[in-house]
């Protein structure tokens, strides 16, 4: 790309760290300022320097701890003012920091620099650690959180096996559970951590290996009206032979004790058989019953509706919006568009005839590591997708998640739905995984796909048919 | 509270994101301020939190270091206390050689060659110092502290600390005062007189009233020092008047006819229980030692070359970084450009959780290394972000006398970036100037970086279990 006429400026501001999220968000407000051509405020990484020559700038030497600013249009110093308000409204969120060297000396004294230290602050009101950083970095705020005697959600990706197993090995002698790494939701006690629907509470308790998974039955659930006592994530490895289901086991004993609990639902890809076995000996020790839902057996729809059955509540017609192609498709020409792994699985299982990511690429989940490295999840950042939608072929039919609830997009329909509409493809189909709770509205977002010409489901499964079966 | 029965307090470490997410949903959150550790560092972070041993050994070094009782049993000379074969002098810091020795370093040989008499003149002193023939080992290989210089020498008075818990011993020689001493590199005549003095009337006086007293808890007097404002670095006002009144008595009995001109001398010195704070942090910091597979700082030192870290698990083996110049207060005419970079053992005090750690008890100093009461309150506040305990005696009466935060671990150094607060003295960087001012130091990264990295080749292997 060559440099665009206007002011530029590239500057480095040491030792300033924020979240990768965090900068996205800054960056594409200073994106929106008129007048604006290119905004990249990022931490310095070898990716992200990269990206700024890319972008004709000329970052001076900096690292992965300093703040890269990269800046062009008209009004260079306006948008660095408006940085300034961005990032101290971040900081003043976040709790005090100050001027001096050592942070600000409130009543509190400075922010608490590691996982060990926020947890002694907190005192005996800590229940649960959180932990969203880079994978490389997750170990030792992990290590704190156990030590500390709190449970651990592992929200990040791009941990080592051998630090899961590790992890949950010590979690296992401390009497705590560990969730994740690569732990997309878990709803405890009614609060959302990570990607979480608004779920009302009732007597199904998930064990959940698979985030996305986990968020379709209990979506559906919901609309069952059936409530959620609490969703367990346990991360996607759990149930490998490396991790032998460490997370799994405990996350099922927990809530077999758990009062409110009646149902267990177990929701994860199809586990080593061996682990399998192990697993099986624990359900069948536990007093609650237990509706296994491996996903690639039986999809996630189905596993609702036994879940429901186990109830002895009735199984409804799932909410769909179907739309007519918008010219004929060449048959089975699916393109895959998803932000969650399990879903696309499911979906590729479906539609795809085969576990699809390798076959010519036709389902890919945006979600997956590959995809993540350097930016944020596609639930949050769309622009991946935008850009796939963008070139999916006339005679196909494209087929994309849509994911609701705390910590995703608060308005998916805004930047996808326009997508939709402008995408070149004979038919869009839209998995909306959501509950009425949810705070974008449900209904006001299926009102926005269906609008922009998508078919629209509420049950994954369902969508992947429609799309496979359109003609 | 177990995991399932109500809504949890939530500790966030990343994506404010999600923090936001259960902030929407009036859940409380406390948010860790993370930033990237010490760039190279992630993977050796990993292994070395893996270490099966760590934990259970961090607890156990810094309990021994915490749980020590350092008593002033005596006062003796270096030579009946050290080995110290003709010619060898103790230096402060990590291992040096003349060769790399800084200007007050080399003054401070020269002055303890010519007080041993080991020299006709400075010349000849000189001469013999490049030579090699006389042998320079660290005062911390000898279970001893020197302050800034460190240089010890045989005919030297040492105090005497025995850790009346772990049973182990550590020496520091007696405090000459400011301005032109030895200990900054001066070794004029007023310099060597003074010495001259103190190797006749000071060190037997208060050898004798030390005896007499039987042992004098240093325990004691630094926690009620700390009560009084002193930090016990850069201010030992309170306590050098605590120590003057348990001895007065004894002095008097033991020498009626020295008394009133050793009591003079300390009393008219702030610093002169600084030597005895060391030796205490010293005894305290030993008892740390050797604990395998513990992260713990044993000891921080700097020579005016190098800065150098020792830690618990990693026995005698020096991890050094270039030593900083001190940022801070100047006497006089006297500026920055004047400075020696840093010098001297007496940070044993901030590594036994005393000095620049324990700022927030010494309001009264903030001035002369610069800064508000708030910066000294935040100095010792961020602390407790490297350290693993807070210690059972040393409080702080302004922090609501929470302990001072004691037990440096390498990997918190070098997970948070913070390095660890040093209140020091400046020596001047030609030889013979003495004291220049006073401030503030920060560490070299590199010291704490290369012990991480030697802690991660030493970790043991979780699943060699």
């Amino acid at each position: 790309m060559s440099p665009a006429a206007g002011e530029a400026a590239v500057v480095v501001r040491a030792g300033v760290y924020h979240d990768s999220v965090t900068l996205m968000r800054v960056s594409r407000a200073l994106s929106d300022l008129p007048g604006m051509d290119v905004a990249l405020v990022a931490m310095a990484t070898e990716l992200n320097l990269a990206m700024a020559r890319d972008l004709g700038f000329d970052p001076p030497p900096a690292g992965p701890a300093d703040l890269l600013v990269a800046l062009r249009g008209r009004d260079v110093a306006a948008a660095e003012r408006e940085l300034d308000r961005l990032l101290a409204a971040v900081s003043s969120a976040r709790g005090p920091s100050g001027s001096s060297a050592y942070g600000m000396a409130g009543a509190e004294g400075p922010a608490p620099r590691t996982t060990r230290s926020a947890a002694a602050r907190a005192g005996e009101d800590a229940g649960v650690a959180l932990i969203s950083l880079p994978g490389e970095h997750v170990l030792p705020e992990a290590v704190d959180a156990i030590e500390a005697g709190l449970d651990v959600m592992i929200f990040s990706d791009g941990v080592p096996v051998r630090q899961e197993v590790l992890l949950k090995r010590l979690a296992a002698e401390r009497g705590v559970l560990v969730m994740g790494p690569d732990c997309g939701t878990a709803v405890i006690a009614g609060v959302g951590l990570g990607f979480a629907n608004v779920l009302r509470p009732g007597p199904v308790g998930v064990v959940a290996a698979s985030g996305t998974g986990a968020q379709q039955v209990t979506s559906l659930l919901d609309l069952a009206g059936a409530g959620v006592s609490h969703v367990l994530g346990v991360g996607g490895r759990d149930l490998s032979r490396e991790v032998g289901g460490l997370s799994a086991v405990r996350a099922l004993r927990l809530l077999d004790e758990d009062p409110a609990t009646e149902l267990v639902v177990l929701v994860s890809k199809p586990p080593d058989p061996e682990v399998a076995r192990a697993v099986q000996e624990v359900v069948e020790s536990l007093r609650t019953p237990v509706v296994s839902a491996l996903t690639g057996r039986d999809d996630l729809t189905e596993a609702a509706e036994r879940a429901l059955r186990a109830l002895g509540a009735p199984v409804p017609g799932w909410p769909s919006w179907p739309a007519p192609a918008r010219r004929p498709p060449r048959p089975g020409a699916v393109r895959g568009l998803y932000a969650g792994g399990t879903l696309c699985a499911e979906a590729a299982a479906i539609a795809g005839g085969a576990p699809a990511v390798a076959e010519g690429k036709e389902f890919v989940d945006f979600g997956d590591d590959a995809y993540t490295r350097g930016r944020a999840h596609p639930l949050i950042d769309p622009a991946l997708r935008l850009d796939a939608l963008a070139r999916v072929g006339p005679d196909e039919v494209a087929l994309l998640d849509v994911v609701l609830g705390h910590g995703a997009d608060p308005d998916p329909a805004a930047s996808l739905a326009p997508a939709v509409a402008r995408c070149p493809a004979a038919a869009v189909v839209v998995a909306l995984v959501g509950t009425e709770g949810d705070p974008q509205d449900l209904h006001r977002q299926a009102a926005a796909f269906r609008e922009a010409g998508a078919s629209v489901f509420v049950s994954n499964a369902q969508a992947a048919r429609y799309a496979r079966d359109l003609r | 509270m177990t995991l399932l029965s109500g809504p949890p307090h939530v500790v966030t470490a990343g994506v404010d994101l999600l923090r936001e997410a259960l902030e929407a949903q009036a859940v409380p959150t406390t948010p860790v301020d993370w930033r990237p550790p010490l760039p190279g560092t992630a993977g050796a972070l990993a292994r070395v939190l893996a270490d099966p041993r760590r934990r259970a050994a961090n607890e156990r070094a810094v309990d021994r270091l915490t749980s020590s009782r350092p008593l002033l049993v005596g006062v003796r000379r270096a030579s009946e206390l050290l080995h110290l074969p003709q010619p060898m002098f103790l230096h402060a810091g990590p291992p040096l050689d003349w060769e790399r020795a800084s200007g007050p370093m080399r003054g401070a040989l020269v002055g303890a060659m010519l007080l041993e008499g080991y020299a006709i003149d400075e010349e000849d002193a000189r001469a013999r110092l490049e030579s090699g023939v006389v042998r320079l080992e660290p005062c911390h290989h000898h279970r001893t502290v020197g302050p800034m210089a460190g240089v010890v020498s045989p005919s030297m008075w040492m105090f005497e600390v025995r850790d009346d818990v772990h049973g182990g011993v550590a020496y520091c020689s007696l405090n000459e005062g400011l301005g032109r001493v030895l200990r900054y590199g001066a070794y004029g005549p007023e310099v060597l007189d003074r010495l001259g003095w103190m190797d006749h009337v000071l060190g037997p006086v208060l050898s004798a009233a030390v005896e007499l007293a039987g042992p004098i808890d240093l325990r004691a007097l630094a926690a009620q020092a700390l009560q009084m404002g002193d930090e016990l670095h850069n201010r030992n006002r309170a306590a050098t008047s605590l120590l003057l009144r348990e001895l007065a008595p004894y002095v008097v009995n033991a020498a009626p006819g020295h008394a009133a001109e050793v009591l003079r001398f300390v009393g008219g010195n702030d610093h002169f229980f600084l030597n005895a704070a060391m030796a205490a942090a010293k005894v305290s910091a030993d008892a740390a030692r050797d604990v395998p597979g513990s992260s713990l700082v044993v000891a921080m030192a700097r020579n005016g070359t190098d800065f150098g870290v020792q830690v618990s698990g990693l026995g005698e083996r020096w991890f050094t970084g270039p030593a900083g110049v001190p940022d801070g207060l100047y006497l006089g005419a006297y500026g920055p450009a004047d400075a020696n970079p840093d010098i001297g053992d007496s940070t044993i005090t901030e590594t036994a959780g005393l000095g620049g750690f324990a700022m927030a008890a010494a309001p009264a100093i903030v001035r002369f290394v610069g800064g508000e009461v708030a910066d000294a309150v935040a100095a010792t506040r961020s602390m407790y972000e490297i350290t693993l305990a807070e210690h059972p005696a040393y409080q702080i009466p302004a922090l609501g006398f929470r302990g001072t935060p004691v037990g440096i671990d390498v990997t918190l150094v070098a997970r948070t970036g913070l390095l660890p607060v040093v209140n020091t003295g400046i020596a001047g960087r030609v030889a013979g100037t003495g004291q220049v001012g006073a401030g503030l130091v920060s560490p070299p990264v590199e010291a704490f970086t290369s012990a991480l990295l030697a802690l991660a080749e030493s970790a043991l292997d979780p699943f060699d279990q």
